[in-house]
Order: C-alpha cells, then structure tokens, then sequence
C-alpha cells in the first residue's frame, strides 16, 4: 500500500510491522512525532505493545532495553542531545549483547540551541558498539527499521541497531511510501532471538564483576567480530528483501554511476539524494564521476570502499559531522580502511551541512569541480585536505 | 500473624563466597528478600556495594536473577522489565536494589519518574548513609554531623527525608524498614509484592566500614536507630500512614533510648560537641511530628 508519510512516521510504521512489544521514548525535536505516532497506533488498538513513557532518554533506553532483556521486541528513538544523555546506556545495551533496535532522527548538539540536522549526534555513537546505520529516504527508513530488528537479533550478530535518517529533510518532509503487507514482514522477520532472557526462576547475573580480565577483552572483541559477521547477514538481509518487496539498498553501501568513473564521491543521509544529481549533472558535463552512499558506518564498509577506490585517481568525502582537531569522521573511515587496504589516492574531506546549513547539488557540484580541478592541474592538495563549507559558495580554507 | 524466621523457606540466596564485608548490611538485607520472594524476584542493580558483594563472574554470590545497571538507571530498567514479565505472562517480582546515592541522588529522577507512572516495581533504598563503595562519600542521605570522606567535620545538612517524598507520589506503598527486625522487612516486601504499581521500602543499613563500628555490632547498631527514635518504621498502604509495632513505644519520646547511646558506638560521630547533638535531638522530634500528621 502506497501512502504519503514522512520519515518519522515511515520509522513508526517499520517499528508497529516489526510488531514491536514495548515502546519507550521522551520527546526530542525533531523525533516527537515517531512516538506521537506510536502512541496512537497503540492507543486505538492497532499495534499489540505496551508504550513507556519515560522522564528522560536515559530513562528511555533504559526502560527499552530492560524490556527486551526480558524478552520482549523494543524500540525507542530519540536525537541530538537525547542521544547524548542516553549515551552510557548504549555501551550497556550493546555490552549486554541484548537485540533492541533505536532511531535517530540526527540533529546539530548546542550550544547554541538549534534543530536543523547534521550527523554530530549519530557518529558521537560510534565506538559503543551498535550497528549504525543512515538512510537516504523515507522508504528506506521503513524498510531499514524492519531489517535491523532481523540483523539485530541474527545469533551471528547479536547488537543492538540505530537507523538514522535526517531531521526535517526526512523526519518531517513527506514522500510516498510502499507500506509492506504485515504478512509479508511476518514471512521476513522470525520470531524473536536473543542471547538469553533474564527471568524468575532462573538465576542468571548479567554485567557483574569479571574475575579475569581477558573474559572482559573478549567481550568487546567478540563485539567487534560480530559487527565483522554482521556485514554478511546485512548482505543477506538486504537481498532476501529484495525478493519479497523488489527493493535493494546494495546492503552496506550503494554505487551510483561507479561503472568506469575516474573520481568519487562518498557521502551518507539524506543529501545523498542531491549526491546523485550532483553526479548526473557533472556526468553531463563530462566529469567521470560515481557515488559512494555509505549506508553503514557500523560495521564500516571498508571493504567494499577500498575495491571501488582502487581505480579511483581522487575521492572526495562529505562530513556532516567534524572531530574537532582531527577530521570529518566518515573522512577518517575512509582514509583507514583505504590505507588498511593499500589503496593509495588522493583524498579530499569536506566539512559541510554543519548547523543544519542547507548543501544542494549545486554546493555539491561546486566543491567536486573545485577538487577535479586542482588535482587535474597538479595544484591538490588543495591549501588543506580538509576544507569546511559555510553554504552559500563561502569555503575555508 | 507474626511471622516467624523458621517458617520460612530454607533456601539460599546470599551464598559462601560472596564478596561483602564482615558484617555487612547489604548481604543481610538480601538474605531477607530471598526469604520473602524466593524464585518470583528479579534484581535490578545499580553501581554500589551490591556491584560487588555479588563476588566475581563467572560465579556467583547471590543466586537471584540479577541485572546490574548503570547507576542512574535502574528503575526505568525495572520499568522495562517489567512490562516484559506481564507481556510474557510470567509470575515475578521486579525488585530494584539500589542504596542511597542510586535512590535519593542520581537515580532520583528515574525512581520519580517509575513511581509517578506506576511502574509495577518494588524499589529498595538500601541505606548505609554515605556512597561506601566508593569509599565514603556523603550523600543526600548521610545524616547531619557524620562524617565522611567529602565532610571530614562532619555534614553540615541533614538527611532529605526519601520516604515521605515517596510517600507524597502518592504511591500504593510506601514503607521504613531495618535490617534489625528481618520480621517486619519480610512482612512489608511480600506485602508490596502482593500489590500492584510501584512500592517503595527504605531499608535502614548500618555499616560497619562507613560508619566506623565494630562489624559483630551491624544489627545492634540497627536497632539503637530504632529503640532512640533516629529511624522510625511505618508502613503507608494507598497513602494511610501506620507506625510499625517496633517503632510504636518511641513515639512517646521518654521511653526512647538516649541519643548518644546510639552516637558513641560509631566513630563518623565521634567529632560532633554537644549542640550538633541537640539539634539532631530536635531533629528527631521534627521527624516524628511530621511523620504523625500523615497518620
Ligand atoms: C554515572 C556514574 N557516576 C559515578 C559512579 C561511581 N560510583 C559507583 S558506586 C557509587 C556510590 C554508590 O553509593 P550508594 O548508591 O549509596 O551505594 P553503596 O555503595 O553505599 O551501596 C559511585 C559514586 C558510577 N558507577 N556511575
Ligand atoms: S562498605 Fe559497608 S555496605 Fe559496602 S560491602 Fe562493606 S560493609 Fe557492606
């Protein structure tokens, strides 16, 4: 069924088709209107779960995550500095080895006060362990939600997930959206699995003191080589919904226009959209240039990036997000898994979207010819490799 | 109805080999939950001496189903299992096991947050006054005058009264108990875990580390706090406040204990002259006489 939705509304229908159990949330702009949604769909007897409403987002996850270590499917979603307050629960959650999908309508960390988005909130999670995950429209927010609670509880992966997608662009901006069938999500999506479930009778001690340390190392190294594992099940996942429903996302990232291009762009969320009409722009114009959508940052793609660089003569990587005295953090990625891989090619990061300053194809387009130019008339490195973009054609350096 | 110690389940839940120290009120508190629980309780807690009196994974001390939290978490964490328990179907009491810096400082908000919404949990603020597991830190609960590792003269404020802000959530239960009467606490949990929503029981805990007593002393130190009037235990069922039998005779302040019996035993008072002594004194007759409006 096509229906008009936005992205939050997308995310709460993914969360009441995965046939969620318990909801926990406290509001956020711009997440509020995912458990607005959620509330009414429980509240008029659509969707069988119990909804906890939280103080707090700490509360939030908290409460979302004890649900599911008692055995129950959960879902909360949340933003900006709700992310950050929930922060120590998300080592917790993905220590614990507990499925639990969330999502994160990204949005800029004050001060100042302010609610367009930028990716800062969703990449300050990346070390904690949880599949993450940025969508790039308002179908694949529906559809990744459905797939993180199957990838989220596969016993090779056993994390919990975040599905990001970006606010207002998407979280508010309405597009058309295939709702699956309920049965068909029933066929996908199997009963739930989880590593152990904490009940009366049963006197299982979760997260107490180890009596030797390696058992602690091997615990987060077990987290690392499940999120390895994990690549193969998003793989797979991706592929077994494609034949249900005729989508594919390309699992952890997507190439637009790769075939025999010269230069790349790598970049995640919702400008992805004028990512790809920026390239078939500059195609037009008679730039060899492909696309790089990073759909996961965790686990992160490094193998699938390194091959495509592989031919690449210039890459140049858009952050919404930077590291103060470092970098934009997907350049960082990047730049690792390249030189892991022996990829040696000229890498470009720029830092735009920050603050929720509007980037279009044309911002796009400005940066990339910038950037081919230079490294085509032997002046790259450009005065820095890492250049910030202030909108409106103002660059620096 | 007395309850009597022998009638009741033989079954271990502290076992040999847990971690706590001698004569620690903690480990005997938990003896008295798996008395009156047994198999329905669940365990939900917070970073604090139970973090540790637990002894070392993969092992054991304790054989309740157990979920250590974050510090500030533990009742949304009940909360959250909770409603898992009651989509399952399953017979279990959620017992938070918090002490005081979980319940009445940093896991204020949450505590609140459960209560207000009725979570069906049961919170224990297991008190011993200070935050001992990190070595004797005051909280919002060490009384006036104690000392502690962040009051070396002694607290100059005194303790915020945790049961009757449960009390005015207006929550089915609200009760006082120590570890010194294993009777009454028994009693009030498998009260509170015959009701439903969120229930609050503030378990009175001395210890001997924190405040400087000799540990074969834990429970008379316990029952000093009731018999001079220092701890007071009632049970408020659906907002209607009845002082506990053991606390009874002290509410006639002549037939208490002096003060300063139960002050001498422990070294954190022992820098405290005696206008510091008085106004605890007064403080006593405050409590008591806000306490027994509500009754
Ligand atoms: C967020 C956070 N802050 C601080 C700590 C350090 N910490 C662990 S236990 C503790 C004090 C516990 O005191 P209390 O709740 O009174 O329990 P007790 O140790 O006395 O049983 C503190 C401060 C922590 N674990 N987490
Ligand atoms: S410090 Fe006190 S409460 Fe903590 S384990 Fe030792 S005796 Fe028990």
């Amino acid at each position: 069924m096509i229906k008009p939705l936005t992205g939050n509304y997308a995310a709460a229908w993914g969360a009441r088709l995965a046939r969620v159990g318990v909801v926990s949330a406290y509001p956020i702009t711009p997440q509020t209107t995912i458990v607005e949604k959620l509330a009414e769909f429980i509240e008029r007897g659509e969707m069988d779960a119990r909804i906890i409403r939280v103080e707090s987002e700490h509360s939030a996850l908290s409460a979302a995550w004890g649900a599911a270590l008692g055995g129950v499917r959960a879902f909360t979603a949340t933003a900006s500095h709700g992310l950050l307050y929930m922060h120590e629960m998300l080592w917790w959650a993905a220590g614990s080895r507990i499925p639990l999908v969330m999502a994160v309508v990204t949005r800029t960390i004050g001060p100042p006060w302010n609610i367009w988005t930028d990716h800062s909130d969703i990449m300050g999670q990346r070390d904690t362990g949880w599949l993450i995950m940025m969508s790039e429209h308002n179908q694949e927010v529906l559809d990744s939600i459905i797939q993180m609670f199957k990838i989220s509880e596969d016993p090779k992966v056993f994390l919990p997930g975040i599905v990001g997608l970006d606010g207002f662009i998407l979280s508010h901006t309405t597009e058309p959206v295939d709702i699956p069938d309920q049965d068909v999500v029933d066929r996908f999506l199997p009963e739930r699995r989880q590593p152990y479930i904490l009940k009366p009778g049963d006197p299982l001690i979760m997260g107490n003191i180890p009596s030797d340390l390696r058992d602690n190392v091997k615990m987060r190294w077990d987290i690392h080589r499940s999120q390895e594992r994990a690549k193969g099940v998003i793989r797979d996942v991706d592929r077994e919904w494609a034949k249900l429903t005729g989508r594919s996302y390309g699992g952890l990232v997507e190439r637009y226009r790769c075939d025999n291009a010269k230069y790349h762009i790598i970049g995640m969320g919702a400008w992805v959209g004028d990512m790809k009409e920026a390239v078939d722009i500059l195609r037009d114009m008679g730039y060899g240039i492909g696309l790089v959508k990073v759909r996961y940052v965790r686990p992160f793609p490094g193998e699938e990036i390194a091959e495509t660089l592989a031919s690449s003569k210039g890459v140049i990587v858009f952050d919404r997000s930077v590291s103060p005295g470092s970098a934009g953090p997907l350049y960082l990625d990047v730049l690792s898994h390249a030189y892991i891989h022996g990829v040696r090619v000229p890498i470009q990061n720029v830092l735009a979207g920050i603050a929720g300053i509007d980037v279009g194809y044309d911002d796009i387009i400005g940066g990339v010819t910038m950037f081919i130019n230079a490294l085509e008339e032997g002046r790259w490195p450009l005065p820095s490799k890492i250049q910030w973009y202030f909108g409106g054609g103002e660059w620096w350096p | 109805m007395a309850l009597s110690i022998k009638a009741l389940p033989k079954k271990k839940y502290v076992l040999p080999g847990n971690a706590a120290c001698p004569g620690c009120p903690e480990a005997i508190g938990l003896k008295y939950v798996g008395m009156a629980l047994g198999d329905r309780a669940i365990l939900v807690i917070p970073a604090g001496c139970t973090s540790v009196i637990q002894g070392l994974a993969p092992g054991s001390g304790l054989s309740f189903p157990i979920a250590n939290v974050p510090f500030a978490s533990s009742d949304a964490v009940a909360a959250g299992l909770s409603a898992a328990i009651d989509a399952r179907g399953e017979d279990g009491v959620i017992v938070v096991w918090a002490g005081d810096g979980g319940t009445a400082d940093i896991g204020f908000a949450t505590l609140s947050g459960a209560a207000e919404r009725g979570d069906n949990v049961i919170h224990v603020c297991v008190d011993n006054e200070a935050y001992m597991n990190t070595g004797i830190q005051r909280s919002s609960l060490t009384p006036y005058g104690a000392w502690t590792t962040t009051t070396w003269t002694g607290k100059r404020e005194g303790k915020k009264e945790m049961p009757l802000i449960m009390l005015m959530h207006r929550v089915p239960y609200v009760a006082t108990a120590s570890i010194a009467y294993p009777t009454d606490f028994i009693e009030k949990l498998r009260r509170a875990a015959d009701m439903k929503g969120f229930k609050y029981i503030h378990l009175h805990a001395p210890c001997p580390v924190g405040w400087r007593f000799n540990p074969s002393k834990t429970v008379e130190v316990a029952r000093l706090a009731v018999q001079t009037g220092m701890w007071i235990l009632f049970e408020a069922i659906n907002g209607r406040v009845r002082i506990s039998p053991f606390s009874l005779p002290y509410k006639d302040r002549k037939r208490r204990k002096p003060l300063e019996d139960y002050l001498k035993v422990q070294g954190r008072f022992r820098g405290i002259g005696r206008e510091d002594i008085e106004r605890i004194k007064s403080m006593i007759d405050d409590a008591w006489n806000t306490l027994l409006k509500f009754t």
